[in-house]
């Protein structure tokens, strides 16, 4: 049904169509609206057959997510930033274990300095957890994604990260048309586990494996991951014939190829930026640039292949990413430059968005007036001067103070107080 | 389960493939170490054995296997002296098992019953003669029997006994008990022949295969006390064989008992149930000292018997003698202190222990004597090929329940000698000391004692003084039995093992095996089996 | 806490030689044996495992397990914790479990097993039972705060901690369960003060009765009888249980591997682990103790409190490990009513009299 719908609610109806069985939820913003939701439609009796926990922590959200799945139950949980941090050791184990959770991540940066605003810092953090991360670009992309991110899960037995950018899409209302659980139930079939805590079918579990195995195991988890290459496009195919619309995928291009021709320029992006860059492109098609988007949808896996054959023939890739890798730099762009190993293509990282700052057109215009000389690494809207000031000091030696502080001292949001 | 992940999910039980036998160097092995019950009974009964029966109620079987060492289980469990609750571990928990009131009820459960022996399925075809229907010579006649001889018993007397019936007063022993456990013996085929005197031992030698002499020791020792000629004095023996007469020893109002040791006892409450007004036992050393078992003693002074202690008899005249006081030096010897004192007394029964008549034996070719008594050899044969002795004319201690013994001892010889075999002990496992238990298991129980009849209802009658344990109570003693050294199937070992190495295959004792393969050697089951029936042992290579 | 009674786990049993305290009695009827005592025991956890000679967590795992399985009727599911239990049971490609058994990690097992009881209360299965396990080290330490959230919200699992005073899988170090004085990895024996050093404590069964979770019990391996009616007690129940274990660890208590059990015996008599039940928050019975010794017969079968007795006793600290067994004796009323232990025996002779003989 279309409505309009701030983004949690969208996303905890969407969750609340696919029956899950157990979820758990401990606060953290900007995810609080999802579970929210979630309980009072669980209360209300909206969502059958459905215990909903408030555990204490996210660690025991995801020990209780673990616990519910491998007893044969559909598992849901949401969390952001700190949270997710809180509960890496079991976000890892739960992939080990092969148990088929969604957790939605309200992307979030990740402190000190505390921050609640979004970046991807978060989710990008837990690449390599061995979870499927699908970034959503809209609300009703956010929405579906959770429907498509069941069928993923029970099908390839292993969890699936919905991230999409906290605030910017969790807080914001905007027409979606919401699945119905009707809709739901025709096209997610009931939970079938691979292996389930079974006292008629007894098994043990999470066994400790040593080096004798445990490349095997690691082999196999990644063959696994990787087989979801083939299935979700074969997913989001079907996702797209029955509820009619076009949701998640690997990669999403944008006018890469105009007539006959590829795009000189691509600006390579995840999530909620998509749209702003989009228009930007917009803007610079209309003034005869050869410029294109390419929005990756899945990060996990990488859909190495997929990205290749895009970006095959473009001159510059431009690199936006709402995190990184300090020491080395972007995340995303890492990851690309495997996928062009070999191609003649120029690819620069521009860091944008962290702790929330907005990602205005008119940066990304400037930005994109400077293609030809973009450093291979930039921070969009760096204050310049402030952080060349903070690192003379530094230079100058001596105890200095947190640089988080001092940078806020030069922008003079806050009064140092005497010590 | 549609597929289980590799490695990550196993098999339920699939450890078993994992031998951690392996690991082990020492092994848990099940033994029967030897209780101290058993060990210092003399007659040689598995009393843990039959305990272990008796508890469960299958008195039969109790029964069954304590008669296979020892017939008389009505008799003993009345007068033996029960060297096996002075041994008994649980003494030093609480206190000792009631083992000999278990083996009354168990034998009067069997009178009562009617139980009767086996006979020997094959009989030998070799004949021995007993001389000397007394414990002993009833004991060997009865394991002859079992062992499959013809048994022939001899005694000048004219019912079978011996001291059981000659000199043990009937309060403590019923003659009817008696007769009925002699008369199961006889059922087996025994011949008695009573009321008839051995003269020489050259023909029955020539006549059976093997003789055994157990003829006691019924002659009560005389010391020389200077005496008038109207003081009266008789031995205790003598008083109390003549009890068992028609004539009734007279021996008026006072009666004075001179010794310290259980025939004085019974000398003195058989005078009191005679009719004496006083009967005053006369020692020379003191209470603690005396060789009456204190069980005897406690009674007596239940029953108004008087104890003089450090007091010799220094003259007898008609109606009085003369005490003198002694004193005990440093080595616990009394000697005399010269002071005296009168002391009424219308018969002075002397209680100084007995001898044997020797008179078969004195200058027997290769019999020898010494102190007394008989040399045996440990065969229990005398020097003389083919006769083997036993019984208070060997030298022993001399409780009717050693007599049993030695009759036991003397037919498995006897019968090893009639095959030409030597007969060879089986070797002693070692004694299942109060350290070997693991005593925290055993529930706090206290003993359960006989009751006796009252003090007054003893005077003047000879009615049985201790009574028997009721059914229950004889069970609940018995299963106060510790079970020392043996497995009595706890389930301990089989509970405690962390690694399942224990397989139990049935209810009841050493009804469990160790599985090796398994067995990492802690030796837990060791440490808390309660009976310390389990040691371990190195493991070899 | 309220007025406390004999512990009734004991009052089945008909008096025999050692009918009330060895794991098994051949003249019982069947019905009221133990279940350790049974040769068709489910043995959750089975040969083959590699826990140390002499394991008492193995011990006791086994007999709280295969009692809940008892209880539940074959329908019970365990989660794990890690720790030498789980790494001593499942190392790939073997597993000695015989139940559905699931492990997670170290500082989460009560929050799976709250999982696990969520979904089957989602799926209607109210017959299967979820049981979670783990040693000290992952229930009153890393796993503390998924336990107290499980005993909070009261969600349906019977957590059993396996108390062995340490973290003896990654060898022998302190836990918040280690004893003071005790000497481990982490606490050596060596300088002015040799061993654990005299904390607060962290008495986890008081705090799970502070939760006034149904029901609470402490036990050993020493009692098997014991262990089991508590386990079997606890399954009675709906909602969050907890059973804390004494488990005696030869490795890290420096004992020897026969005397685990001896070990926790010793606990127990001299009051340094007090055993006992509680239902709501409330003690409803306490076992006596039944041969009292002094906390020093406990401490020397221990290599771990060896500095107390050598190169020359500390009088002091061992004055003050007394002090705490006192106080337990006093607070639980381990001795009988009125702390007078000769009226608990007679009470026992009594009850013993009325079954052995009139």
């Amino acid at each position: 049904m279309r409505q309009q719908i701030e983004g949690s609610q969208a996303v905890a109806q969407a969750v609340a169509a696919c029956r899950p069985q157990v979820i758990c939820a401990y606060p953290i913003s900007p995810q609080t609206h999802i579970v929210e939701t979630l309980s009072r439609l669980t209360k209300a009796g909206e969502v059958p057959g459905c215990e909903f926990m408030n555990v204490e922590s996210e660690f025991a959200a995801m020990s209780v997510a673990i616990g519910a799945s491998a007893a044969g139950a559909r598992a849901y949980t949401a969390t952001a930033s700190q949270g997710l941090l809180f509960m890496v050791e079991a976000v890892y184990n739960a992939s080990g274990l092969g148990l088929p959770i969604v957790m939605t991540v309200a992307n979030r940066a990740i402190g000190a300095p505390i921050n609640i605003w979004n970046d991807h810092s978060d989710a990008m953090s837990q690449r390599d957890s061995g979870w499927l991360q699908l970034y959503a670009e809209t609300n009703q992309e956010a929405a579906d994604l959770h429907v498509i991110a069941y069928r993923l899960a029970e099908e390839l037995s292993l969890p699936v990260m919905v991230c999409m950018d906290g605030f910017i899409l969790t807080h914001a209302v905007e027409e979606v048309d919401v699945p119905e659980r009707d809709q739901v139930d025709a096209w997610l079939p009931p939970y079938a586990p691979r292996q389930v805590l079974d006292p008629d079918d007894a098994a043990s579990i999470g066994a400790m494996v040593g080096p004798e195995a445990f490349t095997e195991v690691r082999y196999l988890a990644h063959a696994r991951q990787m087989q979801a290459l083939e299935l979700i496009p074969q997913v989001c195919d079907s996702f797209q014939q029955h509820f009619g619309r076009e949701a998640g995928g690997l990669v999403r291009p944008y006018r890469i190829d105009e007539d006959g021709q590829r795009a000189e320029t691509v600006v390579v992006a995840l999530g909620s930026v998509l749209g702003t860059i989009k228009d930007v492109v917009d803007a610079r098609r209309e003034q005869g640039e050869s410029i294109g988007v390419l929005g990756i949808q899945s990060f996990r896996p990488f859909p190495m292949e997929a990205v290749r054959s895009a970006l095959d023939g473009v001159r510059r890739v431009i690199v936006v990413e709402k995190a990184f890798s300090v020491g080395i730099g972007g995340i995303v762009a890492s990851n690309l430059r495997m996928a062009l190993d070999h191609l003649d293509i120029e690819l620069r990282t521009v860091v944008a968005g962290l702790g929330g700052r907005p990602i205005t057109t008119r940066s990304l215009h400037a930005l994109f007036d400077r293609r030809d000389s973009l450093e291979p690494l930039e921070f969009l809207d760096l204050d310049r001067e402030l952080v060349d000031r903070e690192l003379e000091r530094h230079a100058a030696g001596g105890r200095t103070g947190g640089a988080a502080e001092n940078l806020l001292k030069d922008l003079g949001s806050v009064r140092s107080t005497p010590h | 389960m549609r597929e289980k992940p590799f490695a990550i999910t196993l098999d339920v039980g699939s450890s078993l493939a994992n031998h951690t036998g392996t690991w082990r160097t020492e092994r848990p092995t099940y033994v029967h170490l030897m209780p101290p019950c058993n060990n210092a009974c003399p007659a040689g009964e598995n009393v843990q054995a039959w305990l272990y029966e008796a508890e469960e109620g299958n008195y039969e079987q109790a029964w069954r296997a304590l008669t296979a060492d020892n017939p008389f289980p009505a008799i003993m469990g009345r007068i033996c002296y029960h060297p096996c609750q002075t041994a008994c571990n649980r003494a030093e928990l609480d206190e000792a098992v009631g083992i000999n009131a278990v083996e009354r009820f168990l034998g009067d459960e069997a009178i009562a019953q009617g139980w009767r022996f086996h006979q020997s399925e094959t009989l030998s075809g070799k004949h021995v003669l007993v001389i000397g229907a007394g414990p002993s010579g009833l004991s060997a006649a009865y394991h002859l029997r079992r062992l499959g001889h013809e048994v022939t018993i001899r005694d000048l007397a004219p019912l079978a006994g011996g001291m059981m019936r000659f000199g043990i007063p009937s309060y403590r022993l019923p003659r009817g008990v008696l007769a009925d456990e002699i008369r199961r013996i006889e059922d087996m085929g025994v011949t008695f022949e009573l009321g008839q005197r051995v003269e020489s031992l050259e023909e029955p030698l020539d006549a059976f295969d093997a003789v055994f002499l157990a003829v006691g020791a019924q002659l009560g020792k005389r010391a020389y006390v200077p005496a008038g000629e109207a003081a009266k004095i008789v031995d205790a023996v003598t008083m109390l064989h003549d009890m068992e007469g028609e004539e009734k020893p007279q021996l008026g109002r006072r009666v004075v008992v001179y010794g310290g040791g259980n025939t004085a006892i019974d000398a003195a409450r058989t005078a009191k149930r005679l009719g004496a007004e006083e009967a005053i036992i006369v020692y020379r050393r003191t209470r603690d000292r005396m060789p009456a078992h204190d069980s005897e003693v406690r009674e007596a002074e239940e029953e108004g018997i008087l104890l003089k202690w450090l007091s010799t008899v220094q003259h007898a005249d008609a109606g009085k003698l003369v005490i003198e006081k002694m004193e005990l030096d440093e080595s616990g010897f009394p000697q005399p202190t010269g002071e005296t004192e009168e002391l009424e007394a219308d018969s002075l029964v002397l209680a100084l222990g007995q001898e044997t008549d020797l008179s078969l034996v004195e200058g027997l070719e290769g019999v020898e004597i010494e102190g007394g008594v008989v040399k045996v050899d440990e065969r229990m044969m005398t020097g003389r090929a083919g006769l083997f002795a036993g019984g208070d004319m060997v030298p022993a201690e001399r409780t009717v329940t050693v007599a049993v013994g030695h009759g036991k001892q003397a037919a498995r010889c006897i019968d090893s000698w009639l095959r030409g075999e030597e007969f060879v002990h089986p070797e002693r496992p070692a004694l299942a000391t109060y350290d070997r238990l693991t005593t925290w298991y055993y529930s706090d129980a206290p003993h359960k004692a006989r009751p006796l009849i009252e003090p007054a209802r003893r005077q003047g009658t000879f009615d049985e003084v201790v009574q028997g344990l009721d059914e229950r109570s004889a069970m609940y003693e018995a299963r106060r039995c510790m079970s020392c050294g043996n497995c009595f199937g706890c389930d301990n070992c089989f509970g405690v093992c962390p690694d399942n190495a224990v397989k139990k295959l049935g209810t009841g004792a050493y009804m469990y095996e160790f599985d090796y393969d398994f067995c990492k050697g802690c030796g837990l089951c060791v440490e808390e089996c309660p009976s310390g029936s389990i040691l371990m042992v190195p493991e070899e290579g | 806490m309220t007025q406390t009674h004999e512990s009734a786990a004991h009052d089945h049993l008909k008096f025999y030689q050692v009918g009330s305290f060895a794991i098994g009695n051949r003249l019982l009827p069947l019905e009221v044996r133990s279940v350790q005592a049974d040769p068709e025991r489910n043995n959750a956890i089975t040969s083959g495992h590699r826990a140390c000679q002499g394991c008492g967590e193995a011990l006791g795992a086994r007999y709280a397990v295969d009692a809940a399985f008892r209880a539940a009727q074959g329908k019970l599911v365990a989660v794990n914790a890690t720790g030498c239990l789980e790494v001593f049971s499942t190392p790939y490609p073997e597993t000695s479990w015989r139940i559905a058994w699931l492990h997670s990690l170290f500082g989460n097992a009560p929050a799976v097993a709250s999982g696990v009881a969520a979904a089957y209360k989602a799926m209607g299965r109210d017959d299967i039972r979820v049981l979670g396990q783990g040693g000290d080290g992952g229930t009153v330490d890393i796993g503390f705060g998924a336990l107290s959230g499980m005993f909070e919200r009261n969600d349906d699992v019977l957590y059993v901690c396996y108390d062995n005073e340490g973290y003896m899988n990654t060898g022998v170090q302190r836990s918040g369960a280690t004893p003071p004085a005790a000497r481990t990895m982490t606490t050596q024996a060596v300088g002015e003060a040799p061993g654990n050093p005299f904390g607060m404590g962290k008495d986890v069964p008081r705090i799970a009765m502070a939760h006034e979770i149904p029901y609470v019990a402490t036990a050993t391996v020493a009692d098997l009888h014991d262990l089991e009616a508590k386990v079997t007690r606890a399954m009675e129940f709906r909602g969050a249980r907890y059973i804390h274990v004494l488990v005696p660890c030869p490795l890290g208590w420096g004992s020897s591997s026969h005397d685990t059990i001896k070990v926790a015996r010793a606990a127990t008599q001299s009051g340094l682990f007090p055993v006992f039940e509680a239902e709501r928050g409330d003690v409803t019975a306490v076992s006596r103790i039944r041969k009292r010794v002094p906390v020093e017969d406990y401490l020397r079968l221990q290599k771990r409190f060896a500095h107390l007795f050598t190169p020359e006793r500390d009088e002091e600290v061992l004055a003050k490990l007394q002090a705490r067994a006192d106080r337990n004796i006093a607070r639980y009323g381990l001795l009988g009513p009125d702390g007078d232990i000769e009226e608990g025996i007679a009470a026992r002779r009594d009850e013993l009299e009325g079954e052995g003989a009139q």
